[in-house]
């Protein structure tokens, strides 16, 4: 009993993160029609960020403060996503989508090296953020309460989202433009605004997601690209666009993952690909998309 | 497509001296230099498949590093598994390997266009590229298997005591060029055949080659299957060369490369993808040589290119060649 609440708290753990990385995802794809292939590595951005400037707090100070510093990672990927979408992406959303997926796979590679080049080769890593919140005992095992807390950030997360996209004026204004950008744009929304916010919007989720995964993990370089894959297979199976699908695919691709390692680890990955594909070939829009 | 590589005659008056030129190539550049230029005409065959989906039936796959993956290991599994030492064996084992993937692969993704497409066929690729790097007691994980260098022709030419880089950039670069004008031929008929024409056509507009009874589906599994095949063609030539395979080549990664090839020499016309690959295979080599931040180099092309230059290298040298007035696509 005790090891199944573990592997359901991994699921969650699991989920977590890549709801936030998956929500920002369909974010910007519901609202501008653009599958960013260099989400993954604002994800990692933000984890690095998250890292170098916890590094710097925790040296002279109590570990309280590196934990709010860690917010310098979304802060950062945000600033970083406000810059791009008006500079790199909006020149091309009249032009057809492989130039889209191209021009971000080029900043894939690009911000890749950017983060070489400023952080060096080696991971970064404050594990001492970790250790700092001990472990609980559950039942007759222990669990690392860092662990928990992530679950407690992407639950907050994912409720924050749901009632800034569902309870606010932008909110209304965001889905207007994702259901119908032209008629938005004739009604008097800015579209060019509500791009660049909904593009911020999703780098600081995925920012979040990396800061909240580095004292666990830290930041390495490929965490983006390896990140990408698997929150495309969040987003295929939950459906492109939709939010509630991204949080129900997180937590199929959690379950799967925790199964995965457990029962079948040398297929754990393909499984995951193959329920992606699977779910393109059942229900090309995924579960809770729209065609 | 452009006017350029209409006629065969045009074909003929480009093609014949490229290929004299490339022939002389191994007598007068140093080995190195030609053992490049193998890894440029290989990577040229596989993009002029993919740019058969892609600048003639309108699909962008991101999946085509699973069919040089394929053609790949499908070498380095005979090697390994069956002893075999032939090249002719290599080839035929990796078209039929190729052509199986492919065929099912292709079923399952013609179904849809556009970004469905890409990521299906992304998402089947990271299916082999997992298999191949878990299931190490096949394939060797990410170590990759080592392929040793093959007997060519039925075992007439082969490296015997000899140098293995005055065999590769001699022998084994006579064999990949004789292939990679083959493929080039071929590749030229198939996009002139009525069946290219019937891509093209679906390509420009879907509901309209139907209703004058065009097979989309059927026209796009072929065109899929040849797209492979070609792709598997590349990575069984680019294995002897290379000497190893990893999982890498197998990556999603990977396909974004063949994707790259095609768009730095321009999808809109049919030797884009050749020179793409070729000029991309050189980029690569020197940044790699002088940079650790040669993703960097290579993004930052990519992103001037599809900023300033989308129509490519050679769509963008034919426009100028043709003044203001024309227009290739």
């Amino acid at each position: 009993m005790d090891t199944l609440l573990i592997h359901a708290l991994n699921a969650l753990l699991y989920a977590s993160v890549m709801f936030l990385i998956a929500g920002g995802l369909s974010l910007i794809y519901g609202v501008m029609r653009i599958v960013n292939l260099a989400h993954g590595n604002l994800y990692a951005f933000g984890a690095y960020v998250a890292a170098w400037a916890a590094g710097l707090v925790i040296a002279g100070m109590p570990a309280g403060w590196g934990y709010l510093v860690l917010g310098a990672g979304p802060v950062a990927a945000a600033a970083l996503g406000a810059v791009l979408e008006p500079t790199l992406l909006r020149p091309l959303y009249r032009r057809a989508e492989e130039y889209q997926l191209l021009i971000t796979f080029g900043l894939l590679l690009i911000l890749e090296d950017v983060m070489r080049l400023v952080w060096g080769p080696y991971p970064l890593s404050v594990s001492a953020l970790f250790e700092a919140l001990g472990s609980l005992p559950i039942g007759e095992a222990i669990y690392p309460g860092y662990n928990l807390a992530v679950i407690v950030v992407g639950g907050l997360a994912a409720a924050g989202l749901w009632a800034f996209v569902y309870r606010t004026q932008f909110g209304v204004v965001l889905r207007a433009t994702s259901q119908n950008m032209r008629m938005a744009s004739a009604l008097g929304v800015n579209v060019n605004r509500v791009y660049v916010q909904a593009f911020t919007l999703g780098c600081f989720m995925a920012g979040l997601g990396g800061a909240i995964v580095v004292p666990q993990q830290g930041a390495v370089l490929g965490m983006g690209p390896d990140a990408l894959i698997l929150a495309f297979v969040v987003v295929v199976i939950g459906g492109l666009g939709s939010l509630e699908g991204a949080l129900v695919g997180a937590l199929m691709v959690g379950i799967v993952r925790e199964a995965g390692i457990t029962f079948f680890p040398e297929i754990e990955l393909a499984v995951l690909y193959l329920m992606a594909a699977i779910v393109l070939l059942v229900r090309p829009a995924g579960l809770f998309g729209r065609a | 497509m452009s006017g350029l590589d209409a006629s065969p005659r045009a074909l003929v008056r480009v093609g014949v001296p490229v290929l004299i030129a490339l022939a002389v190539l191994p007598f007068v550049a140093p080995p190195y230099q030609t053992v490049l230029l193998s890894y440029g005409l290989i990577f040229a065959i596989a993009a002029l498949g993919f740019n058969l989906l892609l600048g003639y039936t309108g699909l962008l796959s991101f999946g085509h590093s699973a069919y040089f993956g394929m053609g790949a290991y499908a070498v380095a599994l005979s090697v390994k598994y069956f002893k075999w030492t032939s090249m002719e064996a290599f080839v035929l084992s990796g078209l039929v390997a190729t052509a199986l993937i492919a065929l099912v692969f292709g079923f399952l993704c013609v179904r849809y266009t556009r970004i469905f497409f890409g990521i299906l066929a992304m998402a089947l690729s990271q299916v082999l590229w997992s298999l191949a790097f878990k299931f190490f007691w096949v394939t060797g994980g990410s170590d990759g298997l080592r392929v040793p260098t093959p007997t060519l022709l039925g075992g007439l030419v082969t490296m015997g005591t000899g140098d293995k880089l005055d065999f590769l950039s001699h022998r084994y670069y006579f064999y990949v060029l004789a292939l990679f004008a083959l493929a080039v031929v071929t590749m030229w008929l198939i996009v002139h055949s009525p069946f290219g024409k019937a891509l093209q056509a679906i390509r420009d507009n879907e509901t309209r080659a139907e209703f004058v009874g065009v097979g989309v589906r059927r026209y796009r599994l072929v065109a899929f299957v040849i797209s492979g095949l070609y792709t598997g063609l590349a990575g069984v030539l680019w294995v002897p060369l290379n000497g190893l395979t990893t999982p890498d080549i197998l990556h999603w990664s990977f396909s974004g490369k063949i994707v790259f090839f095609t768009v730095l020499g321009g999808f809109q016309t049919f030797a884009g993808p050749i020179v793409g690959a070729v000029v991309f295979n050189y980029l690569e080599t020197y940044a790699v040589g002088h940079t650790v931040y040669w993703q960097l180099v290579l993004g930052v092309v990519l992103v001037t290119l599809v900023l300033a230059l989308p129509a490519g290298i050679v769509g963008t040298a034919l426009r100028w060649l043709r003044g203001p007035g024309h227009r290739t696509a």
